[in-house]
This record gives structure tokens, C-alpha cells and sequence, in this order.
């Protein structure tokens, strides 16, 4: 199976991960959304390793680092959430427009 | 030490006892008058010291203490200064110090030391009296306000008298001579809150300043001919003198040393109050008495007499025996004039010291008018015992006043003025030494033969006049004589004898000794400084004494001048107005009431002299007047408000309008402006951005996502091409 099946699949997550980002108005389903995106970068990174460098750990190192960050990030993103929820009483992303100046 | 440190010792301790006084001592009156006296004492002390050792000099005329050092340094070589004792300033040191120490004595007594402080007495006004604690109502003299204050000036006006004497060159005897200027000016008015003492000051000092003026031409033109101001180097060197009386000057057909000499002379004008310049020194009678007698014995006046004697080789420049320098004629003339001109006046004065005033300018007029006939040693001699009788007199006076001032204040009635001859009378048994000390020195100015030194000298002017053919000077001098023995006798008589015209002159006392001792100590030398100067051809007493005053003066001409020929006339003609004019003068005036019998038989004319020929008057309106109208309406009215106003109000008005075309042709649309399209395109662009900040994360993510792609298509489309 050559690599670019890898990449195309990632390539189609990734754009799938985007356009849910983008798209929806939940934030949750947003958050969901960016971790569609972060597991497409980890199928092209571990499919990289695999057929260039299978000598070295440097890809699932990064694959691990990647699933650390998206852990950590999901943790604070769902806690903002239910502090946003607590004040505003929705998560709606389009209403949630506090940064506007 | 030699004499020549001593010199230049002589002029500093009143200097220092100037500044110990104003710095230090000036709240203790007892400290400040005792540095002032000591200083004096020391003085007098070195000047004595000098004087003896030049005595002992054979032809100290060629032998003078001189020492200089160099002062100012110049584009080629240096100002010297230096000091020099020679025949003429070992004399005037003589006298000053003499007459100096006694007015400082004298000034503790006059100024009524030990006395208590006045009641309401101001700084700035003579002092009024005090009540008095043993005796209930009764009044007695306070002490002067400003006590300390007079011995620190008068001690400067010492110095200056000093430094003139002690100098070797003109520059720093001008020096000397402005010190003294401003000391005239300080103490003649010392009582400033009065106007009228006030006014005197600035009088003395405008009008001895126009004299300055010139003084000080003289002097750089001296300089500028002979590129030096030392005595010896000018005035003992018959090269240069030859050489400035050949030279043309180029104004008014003079040579250059007729130029210097006239110029110098206007000096001494100024100085010695000679007519025109005459009008400040009866006003100086304003200052306190001691005052009057430092100005018109020991210092000021015979600085400018002094001065023209010192530069008597330089004015005689080119002097044939016979055959006047214009400069000698002048100053013939000028003397002559003032010698007559203020006797007359003094002849109307009711102010005691008034009369002595002119008086004063009166025996000035008769040494320049003796130099100017060429009579040197006979001006010179005249200087001194005019000094010591003169002093003496106005310390008398002075003596006078405060003993009838004792009586104002015994009687209380204040409108009556001590000064004024006409209330006193009869003083002779309330103030005896006062009387005794006054006689002297008034038979010593009106010339009383043989015992008095005024008689000596005046007579040696006399004989000099008529032996040289100076028919004119001698004539006039003469009058001169007659009137100041009638003025004199008029002045003791009024004074002392017949009866006390008011109950002030009734109640005048006798003063403290530190006052009397020196009215004894001078009238001493009143009548014994003439017997140092008797001719030797003179009949009887003649070559008793040998004539030292004229063999040791004459050493300070390079020329030794010849003494005259005794002649029989101007004696009996200087015994008659003497003896004349003390006889008339007593027959007039013995049983004078509080008019002068003079003004019913004078008429006019005694008006005329009361106000001395209006002389103050006339120099009011065509002097001081346009003076004052010129600065009104040129100075002030047209050259200030119009020219300098004028310019700076337009100057102003042209950088206003620069200052308007700036701002708005420069600042407002070109600075303002671009600084304004800055905000206002930051401002645009701001409004522009902010439609993208909409606060809503996924647009930002879109916005990022197009960017990426874009960047990506353009990416790709290059690598494709």
C-alpha cells in the first residue's frame, strides 16, 4: 500500500476536522472537530515514520506528544466550557463573542 | 625697617580701621572710635617718623625716599606705582597728620560720646537730645546715631588723603583723590534724612566731578605724550618738560604742557572749589563739623592745591621770569578772582560756618593765584598754615555751635539756629578756650603781623606779587586781605564778644576736653608754623630764625628759586589791611544787634553778597534746568518713548507678525496637518480592520484556513508553471 493512501485519508480527516470547526456552533462538537484535525497530523506523521524512517522513534515520539497536548487541551477546553456555560448559560460558539472589541 | 616701608605703611592703618569698623566694631562705639584714633595715631606716628628722617637728608631735594613696584602690566612693560616723600609731600604729610589726628580726636567729643542715647533720635539726623535721669527736665546732648558709621568714613577719607600724599605718580594720587571724592560725598551727607544734606552731597560730588573729568583728561594726555605718569620721571626732568612746553597740542594754539597743565588745573578747580566750580563747598557745611574741617584743612581743598604745587614744574614749562605760561595766567587770574569774589561774599554771611567757608575758597583763590604769579615756596607755605589756622577755626566753630546747642537744648526753644552769629554773642567767658583757641586762628587768617603764621604767609604772597610786577594780582589779593581781616573780626566779635544777644547764647557751656585739647594743640602750630618761613631780609627779626621753610622747598624745583628782595610797600600795605580791617571790623560790629549794620549801609549790594551773587541761582537755571528739560523731553520724551520705544514696539509688532505667519501658513497646514492625515489614516485603518473582529473564534479560523490555502494554491501554481 503506498504512503499516499496514508495522506490522502489524513488529508480527508483534515478537511473533515476543519469544516467541522469551522461549521458548527457547539463548542464541544468544535472541540471534537480539532481533535479530528490533530489525529489526521498524527496518521501522516506515523505513516511518514514508517515509510522513511522506520529506523528511528522521532515519529511516534511526536505521535505521543501530539495525544499529550490533545489530552491537555481537551481538559481546559471542556472546563472553559462549563465556566462559559455557568455565566452565559450557552456554548454556542457564534454567541460566545466576548473578544469582539 | 626703612623709611621707604615706612611710606608705604603711612595711608593703610585708616584703611584697615575702615573696614575693622564697618565689619566688626560698628555696633561698640568705644572699640570703633578707639581704632579709628589709633589708627590715625599710628599714622601720624610713621608720618613723623618719615618727616624726621627726611630732615635729617641734606639736599633731600635730590635725595628723595622713593620705592615702586610694578602694578598694571601693559602691552609693553608695567604701570608702576609707587611712593615718594620728597621736600613738598614731607611738608603736606606734616600737616595732614597733624590736623588729622586732632579732627579725629576732636569728632569723639563732638559727637557726644558718653552721652545717652537720644530720646527720639534717628540714624540719618543730628542727634536731639535726651532726657536727662539725675536732673528731671532738664535736656542733654545724645550721642549720634550713627556713630561708629562717621569714624569709618572719616577714616577712609584719612586714607585717601594718605594715598594722594604718599604717591609717586598721578595715577595713583587720582586714586587717592576719588577716594576722597566719594568720602566728601558720604559725610557732607551724613545726616541723609535731611534734604538739604542730601542735596549738599550730591552737589559736592556732581561738581567736583566735572573737574574729574578733565583731571583725568589731563592725565591721559599726560600719559599718552610721555608714557609715564611718575613725578620724578616727568616733572624733575628737564628733557620731557622741555619737550611737552615745545610740542603743539594742536587746540587753541597751546603747547602740550599748556594743554595737560589747564586740564589738570579744571581739576583743581573742581577740588579746591575754585570760582566757577566754587558752589559745592559752602553746602558741604551740611556734614557734621569735623567733617567740614577734614574737607576744607587736612584733606580735600589742599589736595587740589597740592596737586597744581606738585605739578608746578610742569605748569611753569617754558616760564621766562617776566613772561607767564598761559596755563600760570589762568590760574593767576582764576585765584585772584576767587580770592576777592568770596571774601565779599563771606563779608554778608550770618552762618558761622558759612563765613568760614568762604573764607576758605577766599584763601585758596590766594595760592593758585600765588602760583600762577610763579610764588611756589610762598603757595606752598600759605597751604600749610592756611591748614593748621583753618582747622583750628572750623573746629572752633564747631566748638561753638555744640556750646550753644547746650543752651537750645537748656532752653528748649528750637527755632533758634546755633549756627547763626547773630544769636550768640558773649561766648568769651561761657567758652574760654573756645574763645582764646578761636582769636588765634582768626588773627592768623586775617594775617595779624609778625606773632600769627597766616601773617607770614599771606605777606610772602604779597611781596612775591609786587616784587614780580603783578601789580593787578597784588591790587586784588590786597582787598582780599583787607575784607578777610573785616569778615574775621566781624565773625569773633558777633561770636564771643560784647553781650549774649539770646538766652541760648546765655546758657552755651564750655566743651569736653577730648573737643578742646585739640583747638590747642592746633592753635600751636596756628601761630607757630609761620616762624619756620620768616624772609631773611626781613627788618629786625629777619635772620633771627633762619627761612628753613623756604631753603627745604625750594629743593623740590629742579631751579632753586630765589627769594625775593624785601621791599618796604607790600608790607606796610600787608599791615594795613590786616590791622585795618580787625579795626573796622570791631567798630562795626561791637554793638551790632540781631541785624547786620552792614545791610543799612551796603543797601543792595548786601542783598546782593547774602545771596552770593546768585550764583546757585544762575548755575540752577542754566544749568541744572535745561539739564533737566533736556532729559525730560529729549532723553525721555523723544530719545526713549519715541526712538528706543519706537524700535522695540515695532521690532516687537514685526516678530508678533512673523510669529502669526508661521503659525498659520507653516505650522498649522504643513505640521498640523501631515500629523493630523497620520491619526486620521491610522484611524481609517483601524475602522477598516475592525469589520474582521467580530470575536468569533471559527471566523478566525476560517480567515487562517483561506490564508493557508491561499498560500498554498499560490504555491503550488508557481511550482506548476
Amino acid at each position: 500500500m503506498p504512503l499516499s493512501w496514508y495522506l490522502y485519508l489524513a488529508a480527508g480527516l483534515f478537511a473533515l476536522g476543519l469544516f467541522g470547526a469551522v461549521a458548527r456552533k457547539n463548542a464541544v462538537a468544535i472541540l471534537m472537530s480539532v481533535e479530528l484535525m490533530l489525529n489526521a497530523v498524527n496518521i501522516n506523521i506515523v505513516a511518514f515514520w514508517r515509510y522513511l524512517a522506520p529506523a528511528e522513534i522521532g515519529g511516534q515520539i511526536f505521535a505521543i506528544m501530539v495525544f499529550a497536548v490533545a489530552a491537555a487541551e481537551v481538559a481546559v477546553g471542556l472546563a472553559l466550557f462549563i465556566s462559559i456555560y455557568n455565566s452565559r448559560k450557552t456554548i454556542a460558539a457564534d454567541e460566545i463573542n466576548l473578544m469582539k472589541w | 625697617m626703612t623709611t621707604e616701608t615706612l611710606i608705604w605703611l603711612i595711608p593703610l592703618p585708616p584703611l584697615l580701621a575702615f573696614f575693622l569698623i564697618l565689619l566688626f566694631t560698628r555696633r561698640n562705639n568705644a572699640l570703633s572710635h578707639t581704632v579709628g584714633v589709633a589708627a590715625a595715631a599710628i599714622s601720624w606716628l610713621l608720618g613723623m617718623l618719615v618727616f624726621i628722617a627726611a630732615l635729617g637728608v641734606d639736599h633731600f631735594g635730590e635725595h628723595v625716599f622713593a620705592s615702586a613696584i610694578n602694578w598694571l602690566p601693559l602691552a609693553d612693560g608695567f604701570l608702576s606705582i609707587g611712593v615718594m616723600i620728597d621736600p613738598l609731600s614731607a611738608i603736606v604729610l606734616f600737616f595732614v597728620n597733624w590736623t588729622v589726628l586732632m579732627i579725629f580726636i576732636y569728632s569723639i567729643g563732638y559727637h557726644n560720646f558718653g552721652q545717652p542715647v537720644g530720646d527720639h533720635d534717628h540714624p540719618g539726623l543730628p542727634p536731639h537730645g535726651a532726657k536727662d535721669a539725675k536732673h528731671p527736665g532738664h535736656t542733654v546732648p545724645s550721642i549720634e546715631p550713627m556713630y561708629a558709621r562717621f569714624f569709618a568714613f572719616i577714616a577712609l577719607f584719612a586714607f585717601g588723603m594718605y594715598t594722594l600724599v604718599v604717591s609717586d605718580n598721578l595715577l595713583t594720587l587720582f586714586v587717592g583723590w576719588e577716594i576722597m571724592g566719594l568720602c566728601s560725598y558720604l559725610l557732607i551727607g551724613f545726616w541723609y534724612a535731611k534734604p538739604s544734606a542730601r542735596d549738599a552731597a550730591m552737589k559736592a560730588f556732581m561738581t567736583t566731578r566735572i573737574g574729574d573729568v578733565f583731571m583725568l583728561l589731563g592725565i591721559v594726555a599726560l600719559y599718552a605724550a610721555t608714557g609715564t605718569l611718575n613725578f620724578r620721571d616727568i616733572l624733575y626732568n628737564a628733557e620731557v618738560l622741555d619737550m611737552l612746553a615745545h610740542s603743539p597740542s594742536f587746540i587753541g594754539g597751546l603747547s602740550l604742557a599748556g594743554l595737560i597743565s589747564i586740564l589738570l588745573f579744571i581739576g583743581t578747580v573742581g577740588k579746591s572749589a575754585q570760582w566757577p566750580l566754587h558752589v559745592w563747598l559752602p553746602d558741604a557745611m551740611e556734614g557734621p563739623t569735623p567733617v567740614s574741617a577734614m574737607i576744607h584743612a587736612a584733606t580735600m581743598v589742599s589736595a587740589g592745591i597740592y596737586m597744581v604745587l606738585r605739578m608746578f614744574p610742569l605748569i611753569s614749562a617754558g616760564w621766562h621770569h617776566g613772561e607767564l605760561t598761559t596755563a600760570m595766567t589762568i590760574m593767576a587770574f582764576i585765584g585772584a578772582f576767587t580770592a576777592l569774589f568770596a571774601a565779599t561774599i563771606a563779608v554778608a554771611q550770618r552762618d558761622i560756618k558759612r563765613v568760614l567757608a568762604y573764607s576758605t575758597i577766599s584763601q585758596l583763590g590766594y595760592m593758585i593765584a600765588a602760583l600762577g604769579i610763579g610764588a611756589y615756596v610762598a603757595a606752598a607755605f600759605h597751604l600749610v598754615t592756611h591748614a593748621f589756622f583753618k582747622a583750628l577755626l572750623f573746629l572752633g566753630s564747631g566748638s561753638v555751635i555744640h556750646g550753644v546747642e547746650h543752651g537750645v537744648l537748656h532752653t528748649g526753644d528750637h527755632k533758634v539756629d546755633p549756627q547763626d552769629m547773630f544769636n550768640m554773642g558773649g561766648l568769651k567767658d561761657k567758652m574760654p578756650i573756645t574763645f582764646w583757641t578761636f582769636l588765634i586762628g582768626g588773627l592768623a587768617l586775617s594775617g595779624f603781623p609778625l606773632l600769627t603764621s597766616g601773617f607770614w604767609s599771606k605777606d610772602e604772597i604779597l611781596a612775591d606779587a609786587f616784587a614780580h610786577g603783578h601789580f593787578a594780582v597784588f591790587v586784588v589779593l590786597a582787598l582780599a586781605a583787607l575784607l578777610t581781616a573785616f569778615y574775621t573780626m566781624r565773625q569773633i566779635t558777633l561770636t564771643f564778644l560784647g553781650k549774649p544777644r539770646t538766652k541760648e547764647a546765655e546758657h552755651a557751656s564750655e566743651n569736653v576736653p577730648s573737643m578742646t585739647v585739640p583747638l590747642v594743640v592746633l592753635s600751636v602750630f596756628a601761630v607757630a608754623a609761620g616762624w619756620v618761613g620768616i624772609p631773611e631780609h626781613f627788618p629786625l627779626i629777619g635772620g633771627l630764625l633762619p627761612n628753613w621753610f623756604h631753603h627745604f622747598l625750594g629743593g623740590a624745583l629742579l631751579e632753586h628759586p630765589s627769594a625775593v628782595d624785601f621791599n618796604w610797600i607790600p608790607l606796610i600795605v600787608s599791615l594795613v589791611v590786616a590791622l585795618g580791617g580787625l579795626g573796622l571790623g570791631y567798630l562795626v560790629y561791637r554793638n551790632a544787634g540781631q541785624t547786620d549794620p552792614l545791610r543799612k549801609a551796603l543797601g543792595p549790594v548786601y542783598t546782593l553778597l547774602e545771596n552770593k551773587y546768585y550764583f546757585d541761582e544762575l548755575y540752577q537755571r542754566i544749568f541744572v534746568k535745561p539739564a533737566q528739560a533736556f532729559s525730560e523731553n529729549f532723553s525721555y520724551r523723544f530719545l526713549d518713548g519715541v526712538v528706543i520705544d519706537g524700535l522695540l514696539h515695532r521690532a516687537a509688532r514685526g516678530a508678533m507678525g512673523l510669529g502669526l505667519i508661521f503659525r498659520n501658513k507653516f505650522e498649522g497646514p504643513v505640521i498640523d496637518y501631515a500629523a493630523d492625515l497620520l491619526a486620521r489614516i491610522t484611524q481609517a485603518a483601524g475602522r477598516l480592520l475592525r469589520i474582521i473582529q467580530t470575536g468569533q473564534v471559527q471566523q478566525y479560523l476560517l480567515w487562517v484556513a483561506l490564508v493557508v490555502f491561499g498560500g498554498f494554491f499560490y504555491y503550488l501554481l508557481n511550482i506548476l508553471q
